[in-house]
Order: C-alpha cells, then structure tokens, then sequence
C-alpha cells in the first residue's frame, strides 16, 4: 500500500533524497521561529520557548490520539469536553478519597483517570462502529454530554483540589522538571515516541492506516474493520486521560469552560502536521508539530506589538492557512 | 442542581399542603433566571434560590418560584408558561438577551403583573418598574483608583480582559478613566475570554516580553487564578499587586486572609438577584415603594468588610 512510504526509503535511481513531505511542518516551524526571534528577542529566551513547548503539551497529547482516529477514517469531536470531564471526575475523586495525601493517593487517581478515558472513548467507538452512525454526529452528542455533566458536577461554578497538601504534592508533575526538561514535555515526547511505534511497527497500526485508505479492501482483506475503528477511539480517550494527569496539577481545578474549542486545535494540530482528514496516512511526529505551531503562533502574537488585541485571531488564522500552503506546495514537489 | 430539585420539591410540597383556596390568596413572584452554566450564573441560580426559600419561610402571604432557562427562547417558553399557568402578581427576570425577551415580557406586562429586571436591561426601559443592576465601570473605576493610590500614581500594568461584550467594554473604560491623570501605564491588553487556561498562558507571555510589570488587573477572578498560577511560576517579585474583580469566594478568601499581592476586590455580585426579589417582595409584604432604578455599587472590599461578599456556600 501506498502509505507505508512514512519512514524515507531511498526511491530507486533517485539517490539521496529527504522525504520533503514529512519534513515540510517542521520547516514551517522553522521559518515560525526565525520570524518570531526577529519581532522580539524575548521570544528565544530560555523561559519562553520551555513556557511554549510545556503548554503545548494538552494539545500535542490529545492530538496523537486524535490522529489515530483520523488516520482510520473518523473524527473525534468530543476530545475537549472530555478533558474537562476526566478532570472534574479526577479531583472529585482525590477530593473524596480522604486520608493523608500521598504519592498513592494522586497515583490511584491517576489510574481512575485513565479508566475513565478509555471508557469515555470506548463509548464514542462503539456507538459509532455498532451503531453505524457518522462519527461527526456521535462525538457531537457526545461532546454535548461530557460538557453538561462537568457543569453538573460542578454546578455551574468551579472543581478545585480542596487539599492543599495534595496540590503542592502534585504540582510539580506540570512545573516540574528533569535536568531542566519540563515533566509535560518529557510527557508528550514519550506519548508521541510510544504512538509512532504502535502506528508504524505494529499490526494494530497497519490496520488503523488500510482502514482509513480503503474500508472495503481492509474488510476483504480480512482486517476486523469495526474493532480496529473502536480502538483507535479508545487510544483517543486514553490520551486525553494522559493530558488530563498533566493539566490538573497546573491550575488545581476544572470549571464549565476547561477545554472549550481544544478539539478544533487538536484536529488543526493534525492536519497542520501531514496527516489528511480523509484518512489513511498518519503522522504522529507532524502532529507534535502541528500543536507546537498552533502555540507558537499564539505567543508571538502576544509577544509582538504588530496587531491590535482586536484582531490577534485573524492573524492567527491566516498564519495557519499560509503555513498549510507552504507545506503542499512543499508536497507537490516530491 | 441537588438544591434546585430539593427546593422544586419543597414547593410543590407547600402548594399541595396549602391547598388550592389558600394558594389563591398568595402572591405570587417568578423568578426567570439563565441556568448555570458558568461560575457567575451559577452564583445567581444560588442567590435566586436562597431568597425564594427565605422569603417563603418568613412571609406566607408570598411565594416564590424560580424558573432556570438554557437559552433566550427557553426563557421565553418558561415565562409564557408561568404566565398562561399559575399566573403571577411579579415578575422578576435576567433576560438571556435583551431583544429576545423584550416583547414577552410586555405582553405580561400587559396583564398586570410588576416587573423586575436585574443586571441586562430591556430593549424598551418602559417596560420596567423596578431596574437593578451592578455597575461594569466602576468594577474598573475602583480597581484603578486603588492602585493609583498604592503605586503611588506610577508604574507599569498590564491588564487582561475577557471576552468583547458590553461588560468587558464597560469594565475596561472604567479602569481607563480610573488611572487618566497618573503616571500608570498600561503596557499591554489582551483578551484571555475569562477563562482561566487562556489567562495562564496570556500571563506567561506577558512575562515573558515585560522585564518590569508593577501591577496586573484582570477583569475578571476565573482570570486571576490562572494570573497568579504563572506569576508563582516566573518566580518574579517586581508585581506588587494582582487584582481581579467579580467577587469569586476563593479571591474573597483571599481578601480575607490578608494576601499582600491580591489585599482588595471589586464586586459584580451575583447575589444582586437576591436584592431584587426580596426588594419585589418587599411591595406585597410591607407595601413599600419600590418603583425605580438601582444601581448597586461596585465598592472596594478589604479585608475589613469581607465577610459581607462571602458565600462559602455558593459554587461561586
């Protein structure tokens, strides 16, 4: 099959050659990052780059499930509502467990968390592959239904980690770091290295990639179309669980608006990184990119004087189109 | 939402007590609200329930029934069936938005019934007998002012708002006009949509590009949480003061608490429907004037007067 061309195998009387396709979100990256050091010298501090590359890390995390589901052909929706229900779920449950805080206290917690987003995505999975429904309808009512159950756990107002003990305990897995690496970004470098291997080296990864480019083939092929479909949702769950471990530690509470719009930006991050909305290809560390983008842009917008506050979400919107040109125009060439 | 269904529950238990000749000669007050669907509203459902349960209990010539709607046209629905139902002597309502509800709500104007408006006015301000609101610009206004005073009418802010609505326009013209004639400079202004994320990350890049910051207003405390989770993080010094406004029960915590970079607050209270219905009810169970505008003041709150913003309580 045609997509197996991720990893850059030498074409044959072609010589050497990089495969300008895969490389062509991390140029953008590039020129992003030339451009923002020349607006302000601030931006290539030490603290503001580890400031962009740690709160990348929701997105970046979300969107390496995000593209498994898109690789195989569907669409999550949901992702956003989902982070802020598994966090409220989370601190609910550490708020509830009582007793001395401890490191078993947050790691119990953690592992409910993670429960509760593969259950979250096997949900979107199942209704859509048994119920044969549009993913785009079923991870819309789903996203509507995560949403309105964290406004009810939370009555409208706020979930915040009642112990401060706890939170100091917890705190340092988003401000934290190892050998000056932040913990978040050790975090989705590890999540995108484990998701590049399972996409690429494994079966369960083959198939995600002939479903997403030919339903009918890979069902002739033997391949169990709707079990593969449903776990690529359940990875997409289990990764939202994992940004959520990272989230909750930053601000210690979950409200109404935690996560609104995140799966909008998670599927930019996608597309931004190489992957086609239609499925069949993935590219996991073009996602990582595409998130790191989406960031960048963000914080020079801050960073620069050059537009009013008023109009700081038309630029953004514009970069993000230029740098999808560059890139296909980049692909066409290949 | 536990509250709502006790008290939905406790009304319908005291209308089938009280039997339909006695409910005949109460009064009847409705409170059409929006449902909770973020920290304020949700304060304002709490309010609103609170004052029905109080007056209920302390005036059984009155009763009070509070409605929560999801949108403009629900709201509509709601009132239009309180009205067609059960009747009622008063209405009191903040409106989802201003044009959709006007219309209703002359039409049951029409039959009679008083009506209260509180916080977003009518389309048409005849409508009203009584009008409450808080006041946006002096949520600013008193945020500037204070820090005028503290920085000695010098130094370098950076302010975030939230979302280009009429209250963040208000809320930022008043702190504008609040610092004019001092040596306060506001650096930077971004919109951080009242969210606490976007808050976080918008303070993060401020100091980042700002080496020297003296005090940071955001306009609204969901804001402020995320403000000060960066600031803690930067490990800067040079912010003497990081101020919200609202009146979020955490940041009153704070107040309270004596915090030296967050010592003050400025209220939008949400319990201002509370006023409004006990000042509605006030007409049928004293027979007090109460035709008229109200303007609650946005007053600073210090330590010393801060219990009096406190609802521990309150999901707000």
């Amino acid at each position: 099959m045609t997509h197996a061309s991720e990893t850059t195998v030498p074409r044959p009387g072609g010589g050497f050659r990089i495969d300008l396709k895969a490389a062509a979100p991390f140029i953008a990256l590039a020129v992003l990052l030339v451009f923002g050091a020349l607006l302000n010298p601030n931006f290539v501090s030490a603290a503001n780059l580890l400031n962009v590359l740690t709160r990348c890390a929701f997105i970046a995390i979300i969107a390496v499930g995000a593209t498994f589901v898109i690789a195989s052909g569907g669409l999550d929706l949901s992702v956003g509502s989902m982070a802020a229900f598994i966090a409220g779920s989370m601190i609910l449950i550490m708020n509830g467990m009582g007793g001395d805080p401890t490191i078993g206290t947050i790691a119990l917690a953690m592992l409910i968390a993670l429960g509760i987003g593969a259950l979250c995505g096997l949900a979107n999975g199942v209704v859509t592959t048994a119920g044969r429904i549009e993913p785009f309808i079923v991870t819309l009512g789903t996203m509507g239904i995560f949403r309105a159950l964290v406004i009810w756990l939370a009555e409208g107002g706020s979930i915040a980690m009642k112990d401060q003990e706890l939170r100091a305990l917890y705190r340092p897995v988003y401000f934290g770091n190892v050998f000056g690496i932040p913990i978040p970004v050790l975090v989705f470098l590890a999540v995108a290295a484990i998701a590049a291997f399972v996409l690429y080296k494994t079966r369960f990864g083959r198939h995600v990639l002939a479903v997403g480019s030919n339903e009918e083939v890979a069902r002739y092929s033997g391949i169990p179309v709707g079990r593969v479909r449903t776990l690529t949702y359940v990875v997409q769950g289990l990764c939202v669980a994992v940004a959520v471990l990272v989230y909750v530690p930053r601000l210690g509470a979950a409200t109404p608006t935690t996560g609104l719009l995140w799966e909008l930006q998670a599927i930019t991050a996608v597309v931004i990184g190489g992957t086609a909305l239609r499925g069949g290809t993935g590219r996991v560390w073009g996602t990582v990119c595409g998130a790191l983008i989406l960031e960048v842009v963000g914080n020079i917008m801050v960073l620069s004087d050059l537009v009013s506050e008023y109009l700081i979400g038309a630029v953004q919107g514009a970069i993000i189109i230029v740098a999808m040109l560059v890139q296909r125009s980049m692909s066409r060439r290949t | 939402m536990k509250t709502t269904a006790n008290l939905t529950a406790a009304l319908a238990a005291t209308l089938l007590l009280g039997g339909v000749a006695h409910a005949q000669e109460k009064k009847v007050i409705a409170v059409s609200i929006p449902a909770a669907d973020h920290g304020w509203t949700a304060g304002v459902v709490y309010h609103a329930n609170a004052a029905a349960e109080e007056i209920n209990n302390a005036f059984p010539g009155v009763e009070v029934i509070v409605k929560t709607s999801p949108s403009a046209s629900a709201q509509v629905s709601a009132i239009e069936d309180i009205s067609a139902g059960r009747g009622m002597d008063a209405l009191v309502i903040l409106p989802h938005s201003s044009e959709e509800l006007t219309s209703p709500v002359k039409q049951i104007k029409e039959s009679g019934t008083f009506i209260t408006v509180v916080d977003r006015g009518l389309t048409d301000p005849t409508i009203q007998d009584l009008y409450l609101a808080g006041d946006n610009i002096a949520v600013g206004h008193t945020t500037a002012k204070f820090l005028v005073e503290k920085l000695g009418g010098k130094g370098n802010l950076v302010v975030l708002r939230g979302i280009p609505t009429v209250i963040d326009d208000e809320r930022i013209k008043g702190f504008e006009d609040g610092i004019k004639g001092s040596d306060l400079k506001i650096l930077d202004i971004q919109y951080a949509n009242w969210n606490s994320d976007d808050a976080f990350k918008v303070m993060q890049d401020f100091l980042s590009k700002y080496p020297q910051i003296d005090a940071v207003w955001a306009n609204d405390d969901d804001m402020l949480l995320g403000v000060l989770e960066a600031m803690k993080q930067s490990g800067r010094t040079d912010i003497k003061y990081a101020l919200g406004g609202n009146g979020m029960k955490e940041i009153i915590e704070k107040v309270m608490a004596g915090d030296p970079v967050t010592p003050i607050e400025t209220p939008y209270p949400p319990s201002m429907i509370k006023t409004a219905i006990y000042m509605t009810a006030a007409q049928f169970t004293g027979q007090a004037p109460i035709r008229g505008t109200v303007k609650l003041d946005a007053p600073l709150i210090t330590k010393e007067n801060a219990g009096e913003y406190y609802f521990p309580d309150s999901p707000f």
